[in-house]
């Protein structure tokens, strides 16, 4: 018999929706792997994606994905190498569907098999849920969400790894995916490459953290790493990661040959750390990663080696992530110039507040920033900028209120300033501020048995 | 000798890296040691009510802060930090980003 190969190569190409578009190819092109990873889901792309189905059924999905696919298919069909991709958004066989029809344009047909993941979304069956006593309060404020039922646009279950690992043994070579964990992208060509089991828990923890690690695309790679930036390689050709894993739960984190970048343990332990709370208890819908338990070494230029990672057994519970509409906002800028650069930017404040004042606008929030002083650090800069000398500062506002109106008017209100407020003012060519829609973020959990996920695979 | 002789300043941009992020209001910090004997100055200085003072004005809640000996870091949640966090927030730093350097401003009075 065939052994199994020793390792299985995941290489990231996405780290967010709107991410470098040539990393996917690079990473397919640049030397072997074994699967492409892509996560395009941040917490509220679910609520802009429900709005663009609801204007036009067949959308709801990452329309980047599709072109891309177009661009890479041939090579990935040529290589074998697999894809999981959550662009399948709100609308995962309308993305599954578009990908087949590029495959057929590209003579796959017969060639390729494409997976597809849904029974995350839980909008149509909210009232029924709450209804049987699941109140799906906010984990963050303990609100009910009967209280803003009516105002929410998107609920979505986040599912785990095991419906991708149900795609990949039906033989599927592209998997997309709704609102599926970005670390379950990663995860389940481990499992399903190792015959990892559901209760084998430090392995997958071991499988979560190498998905942890490389979300976020080149941020574990050199990108926005602070420790030595001025000196990590060639970031305009800067590779993208790759995980190098083992059937035993250790794993190297490398790129590709000839890329920029730096894979160095202080860069790693950045990528661990971001957007962490408690690090002892990771908690994912496959198992629970304890982050104190893992070892990082130099393992030779650009690779580290990762082990030790310890796991607990997953919670009964899925957490669930809703948006909802709250209300509107806007945020106006001008640039003041030296001399007074500063002052002349807070005296502008001063009148503006004064004018929104007098025509009686009522805000939930108005917020001033000064960017080039304080809109970073805020009175952490103040104590130490040189704020009579600034060359020029960002006068940046912003409105936030339940009524369109009032944060329409605003927006008509900076651009007078130019004429009738403090000198040596400038940078309006963009016009006025357009007032956003705010669609807010609820996160709630639910019990698992309340959501059933369901795997496709179709013959392209 | 005066108790202020026998200390010495110490900017913490010099005994650590860090990275934040957000989840909802909260920034989270991870502040890591430049080099391993750094860890033990970390975690005996840079406590949460430090980091809480030196935030003072920026946040409005709480401030947790967990370890990692592994990792040589702490890691520091940072409640109502994002002026309601990810959409809703007017800030430039909605998502928390820059909280990591914010924090590295801080400077330690550490024993000659």
């Amino acid at each position: 018999m065939k052994p199994r190969s020793a390792t299985v190569r995941i290489a990231a190409g996405q780290g967010f929706w709107g991410d470098w578009l040539e990393a996917p190819y690079r990473q397919v092109t640049g030397g072997p792997v074994d699967y492409l990873m892509m996560d395009y889901l941040a917490e509220v792309t679910m609520s802009i994606l429900q709005k663009q189905k609801s204007r036009d059924p067949s959308l709801g999905y990452a329309k980047d994905f599709i072109p891309l696919m177009e661009r890479i298919l041939p090579i990935v069909a040529e290589r074998r190498i697999k894809i999981t991709a959550n662009a399948g958004g709100v609308n995962p066989r309308g993305c599954a569907q578009a990908v087949a029809e590029v495959a057929r344009r590209l003579r796959l047909k017969g060639k390729l098999r494409i997976g597809v993941v849904t029974g995350d979304d839980l909008l149509g069956r909210l009232d029924g849920l709450l209804a049987r006593g699941h109140e799906l309060r906010n984990l963050d404020t303990n609100r009910r969400l009967a209280d803003v039922r009516d105002r929410v646009v998107s609920a979505n279950a986040y599912l785990g790894a095991w419906p991708v690992v149900d795609a990949l043994r039906r033989d599927a070579d592209v998997v997309v995916t709704g609102r599926v964990t970005d670390t379950g992208l990663t995860l389940a060509p481990m499992i399903h490459a190792f015959g990892w089991r559901p209760d084998a828990w430090d392995l997958l923890a071991a499988g979560t953290v190498a998905g942890h690690t490389i979300e976020c695309g080149a941020q574990c790679s050199g990108g926005n790493c602070l420790v030595d930036w001025e000196r990590i390689p060639d970031l305009a050709n800067v590779g993208y990661p790759i995980v190098e894993a083992a059937p035993d739960g250790t794993f190297e984190i490398t790129k590709h040959p000839g890329t920029g970048g730096r894979i160095s343990v202080a860069g790693v332990t950045e990528q661990l750390v971001y957007e962490m709370g408690n690090p002892a208890e990771y908690i994912t819908p496959d198992c629970i990663a304890d982050f104190t338990t893992i070892r990082l070494e130099q393992h030779g230029k650009d690779r580290v080696r990762v082990s030790g990672v310890r796991g607990r057994p997953a919670t009964d519970k899925l957490k669930v992530s809703m948006g909802y509409f709250y209300g509107y906002k806007a945020v106006g800028t001008l640039v003041y110039a030296w001399p007074d650069a500063y002052q002349k930017a807070q005296a502008a404040d001063r009148i503006l507040r004064q004018r929104l004042a007098d025509l009686g606008l009522k805000f939930e929030s108005v917020l001033t920033e000064f960017v080039g002083a304080d809109a970073t650090h805020g009175p952490l800069a103040r104590a130490s900028a040189p704020l009579d000398q600034l060359p020029e500062v960002q006068l940046r506002i912003g409105v936030r209120s339940p009524d369109r109106a009032a944060v329409d008017r605003f927006t008509r209100e900076i651009a007078p300033l130019i004429l009738n407020g403090p000198p040596s003012v400038t940078g309006f060519a963009g016009g006025r501020p357009k007032p956003e829609e705010i669609v807010a973020y609820w996160p709630a959990l639910l019990d698992k048995g309340m959501v059933e996920p369901c795997v496709e695979v179709v013959d392209v | 000798m005066t108790k202020a002789d026998r200390k010495r300043s110490v900017p913490l941009l010099e005994l650590a890296h860090a990275r934040s992020g957000d989840k909802g209001d909260t920034a989270n910090v991870g502040l890591i040691a430049l080099k391993p004997e750094y860890y033990p100055i970390l975690v005996q200085h840079v406590t949460a009510a430090r980091v809480a003072r030196h935030f003072k004005g920026m946040i409005s809640g709480p401030v947790e802060r967990y370890e990692l000996p592994n990792l040589h870091a702490l890691n520091f949640l940072l409640h109502g930090a994002l002026d309601g966090g990810g959409t809703i927030s007017l800030k430039t730093d909605a998502q928390g980003k820059v909280f990591s350097t914010a924090l590295l401003r801080l400077e330690l009075e550490l024993p000659k």
